[in-house]
């Protein structure tokens, strides 16, 4: 039989091999390459004035986003309370009581979809039902659209989280003569703590980053909170704004708030796939 | 180690069917680690050519880890380590320069679980042709044919040649790995365990096989079923705690062991 | 479990609770849709099936069409999937086959690590950052090697159609990689030494037998960067160029549904301009529903056949 040559072959290999090293590196290059540029950039834009005082008029150099901040911090509170939850009971629902159930079957398979829905189609269809009828952008509206967004991933990683845990652990409660909402809440959820809790702190991550469900919900504001049912400030949006103005300083600032969200999101990321790997 | 020598003759080797010697193997001195943990201690022995070679022992002596040295196959794991010398046909395999690919042509393997390829049966068996050689379409389709028919399978695939290879019953998988295997004319095929996972009815087409194979092929089979080693082997190892403790021809060491160990080992007095 | 016939009240009402959150999600999916068809219905009747293959977008004469919003879109897309999912397959190649398993995990998490940044931040990053790279660097060595061909002609602005595909690459590069990895990983260890001792090289054991055990693994994999790609806002909207024109040049500046919303939506004041829009909404939500669909239909299938082994 005629050979063919293994020479060609070996040199192919380790051409593959060059080439998923290079993709392995361009892949963390371009991670430095963000991050780096966040931090600083980010980092020079930052002064006592940035997180103390409120924006200043369109061309009038100075001011900060102390608003912004605020506003993001409650927007994700309150989207975080609102999601949590009910995310958690539909993640109840699904690991409890929706073994054989065509119901949880089906509310599994859209809670996918919802999860893989444009975060910017949520905050469409938030607006058209809690701005347009009110008349008014709100923080309401926008905690609601970032709450939707918790929602299915809360329900999934409570479903995991408390699929983990052992059925031995609930038949013997349930053995004893606990109630299962007693079984559930107390015995399997404290089983399941801290990877509820780490996941509610993922979806949390992933909320407090999006603009888009923002942009027509609780839109943006230069002045502090003081009201739910107004236009709230917040970073995300607000970035968009400032790095679409042609303001140099306003640019600046995008910068800033870019990284603070950065920070915050890749912070709690880092914990929390640190923790989910502990429980593994 | 003793060889009973006088029994043994070595020029009855038969050439394979294009003229090929089957090889010889010849472990010197074999220690393997894995880590810092040593698996197999100063192995020495000859696999004599043509002939089926059993190696039998207690689960964990060490048995799959010698084969597995014989093409290298322990190198995809990096905590893993042989020194010592194998000699195929005169040369050390375990050189640094050795060409794996060239080795393992020459040294094929037949797994304990049948590993059919994700694609046809035809393309299965093509496998290591189109890996190694330049052939027409119409060679191609004879050499699948001839490994096929030397597998005892072809009459059960002929009409099934384009379908996946995963679609056999798992005797003929195991079958289809034997074809696929053969189809290069190794010089050696080594089985680690080639029937523990298959059905009886299986694994005697299987022994006919490999009864059919000796001669055109060095067979070098690692077997924990001690009648199948007897049934088909013309030499047997027995291995304990990475030790060889006894090698001869077979029907000598199953009816005459020269060890304790190996009898008590036959007689069952520990698995 | 079976409802015990007597279950307590407190046990019906936590059930019913939990009921309650499941059907939640239900009801979420289903107001949406509802919303956004009756949202757009202005829009579908005045335009009818037309909106989706008119290239007008003309907000004073009031007529809109959804042609460069969905071929920005698909084409953005298309060019991140033509680099995500080769070089997310070498990046998994690297991570299973290549390296040992302790820097395959610190490496592996570096790679994860793009999928969490934010999407606003890789816009900020590729307005400010890569734009002007492309600018300055990349588009003219295109132009130099390629010459002046349709596909690369026009200025080098920076921003257009290519590199709102490149950046969209590197965002969904992590959820292939990841997804291919554990694919990889699946793969019985007795198949690739089966391959291995055949005398394969590597990358044949890899490109010829563990791809294609897996391949089922791997089209899930790009579904799923395929979803994602599509429905990405900020990233696009900062570099994309936000033109309403259909260009044949990767350079010049196009639209994406996405990015169209995110810069129009707060201007809209007429009724028949903002009902466009959802109309466009609806069309990108129909869009990712039925590749989620798909999605989850394939990995069903594959589950199924993971589980058989």
């Amino acid at each position: 039989m005629k050979k063919r040559s293994a020479l060609p072959r070996k040199i192919f290999d380790k051409i593959a091999a060059l080439l998923a090293y290079l993709a392995a590196f361009a892949g963390l290059f371009i991670l430095g390459w963000i991050l780096y540029t966040v931090a600083a950039r980010g980092f020079a834009s930052f002064n006592l004035a940035f997180f103390t005082e409120l924006p200043n008029p369109p061309g009038i150099e100075g001011g900060g986003l102390a608003n912004a901040i605020l506003g993001t911090i409650i927007l994700t509170l309150l989207a975080t309370l609102i999601g949590t939850p009910l995310g958690m009971l539909a993640g109840i629902y699904l690991s409890e009581y929706g073994k054989n159930s065509k119901f949880a079957e089906w509310a599994r398979f859209f809670s996918n979809i919802l999860m893989g829905t444009p975060s910017i189609i949520i905050g469409i269809f938030v607006y058209t039902f809690l701005v347009v009828p009110f008349g008014n952008f709100s923080a309401y509206a926008g905690a609601v659209a970032l709450a939707v967004m918790m929602l299915p991933v809360v329900a999934r990683t409570t479903e995991d989280m408390l699929q983990m845990v052992p059925s031995a652990m609930r038949e013997a409660a349930l053995a004893l003569g606990t109630p299962r909402w007693k079984t559930t809440l107390q015995i399997v959820f404290r089983a399941a703590k801290s990877g509820l809790i780490t996941g509610v702190l993922l979806a949390v991550a992933r909320i407090s980053g999006e603009t888009a469900p923002l942009l027509f919900t609780a839109l943006n504001s230069p002045y502090w909170i003081s009201s739910l049912s107004e236009p709230t400030p917040n970073l995300t949006v607000t970035i968009f704004n400032y790095a679409m103005s042609p303001y140099e300083d306003w640019q600046q600032m995008a910068w800033g708030a870019s990284f603070l969200i950065s920070a915050g999101v890749l912070f709690v990321t880092l914990t929390t796939r640190f923790l989910l790997k502990e429980k593994k | 180690m003793e060889i009973n020598s006088d029994v043994f003759v070595s020029n009855t080797t038969e050439l394979s069917a294009n003229g090929k010697k089957p090889g010889k193997i010849e472990v010197r001195n074999l220690n393997f680690f894995y880590g810092e943990h040593q698996a197999l201690f100063d192995n020495t022995i000859d696999i004599e050519p043509g002939k089926v070679t059993a190696i039998i022992g207690p689960s964990g002596c060490g048995k799959s880890t010698h084969l597995r040295v014989y093409n290298r196959i322990f190198e995809l794991y990096p905590e893993q380590r042989a020194e010592g010398e194998v000699l195929l046909d005169g040369e050390n395999i375990l050189a640094r320069d050795v060409d794996l690919i060239e080795l393992r042509k020459r040294v094929g393997m037949i797994f304990q679980k049948p590993t059919p390829f994700p694609m046809s049966v035809f393309d299965n068996v093509a496998y290591g042709l189109k890996l190694h050689y330049k052939l027409s379409k119409s060679e191609l389709r004879e050499r699948v044919e001839k490994a096929l028919r030397q597998a005892a399978l072809w009459d059960e695939v002929k009409d099934k040649l384009n379908k996946p290879g995963t679609a056999l019953s798992g005797g003929q998988q195991q079958r289809l790995s034997i074809a696929r295997a053969i189809a290069v004319e190794p010089e050696i095929l080594l089985m680690d365990e080639p029937t523990s996972a298959i059905d009886p009815v299986a694994t005697a087409k299987i022994e006919d096989l490999i009864e059919k194979l000796r001669g055109k092929y060095t067979i070098v089979i690692v077997t924990h079923n001690m009648q199948q080693a007897a049934r088909i082997s013309d030499f047997t190892a027995f291995f304990y705690e990475g030790h060889i403790v006894e090698y001869g021809v077979t029907k000598e060491l199953f009816t005459r062991p020269k060890k304790k160990q190996t009898e008590n080992y036959i007689t069952g007095r520990f698995g | 479990m079976k409802g015990n016939s007597h279950e307590s009240f407190s046990d019906k009402l936590f059930r019913t609770l939990a009921a309650f959150g499941a059907a939640i999600l239900l009801l979420v999916m289903a107001a949406l849709f509802v919303e956004l068809v009756s949202n757009s219905w202005l829009s579908i009747k005045k335009f009818g099936f037309g909106f989706i293959f008119s290239n007008v977008w003309d907000p004073v004469k009031e007529e809109f069409g959804a042609a460069a919003s969905i071929w920005g879109t698909l084409v953005s897309t298309v060019i991140a999937m033509l680099i995500a999912v080769p070089v997310g397959i070498l990046i998994a190649f690297f991570l299973v086959e290549l390296i040992p398993e302790k820097f395959a995990k610190w490496i592996g998490t570096g790679i994860e690590l793009l999928a969490a940044v934010p999407s606003i931040i890789y816009g900020m990053w590729g307005l400010f950052v890569f734009a002007p790279f492309m600018a300055n660097t990349v588009q003219p060595f295109l132009q130099s090697v390629f010459g002046e061909t349709e596909l690369f002609s026009g200025p080098p602005l920076g921003i257009g159609m290519l590199t709102a595909g490149i950046i969209l690459a590197f965002m969904i590069l992590p959820f292939i990689a990841s997804v291919v990895r554990d694919v990889f990983k699946m793969v019985p260890a007795v198949v690739k030494e089966s391959a291995h001792g055949m005398g394969s090289t590597l990358w044949e054991v890899t490109s010829k037998v563990t791809v294609r055990y897996g391949m089922q693994g791997i089209i899930g994999a790009a579904l799923l960067g395929l979803g994602r790609a599509i429905g990405e806002t900020m990233a696009v909207t900062f570099v994309i160029g936000n033109s309403h024109r259909i260009s044949t040049s990767l350079f010049s500046p196009a639209n994406s549904i996405t990015a169209t919303l995110a810069n129009e939506f707060a201007e809209a004041s007429e009724p028949l301009y903002l009902s466009s829009l959802i109309e466009l909404g609806l069309i990108l939500f129909l869009l990712t529903f039925v590749i989620q669909i798909v999605s989850q239909l394939w990995l069903r299938q594959v589950k199924k056949k993971m589980g058989r082994q």
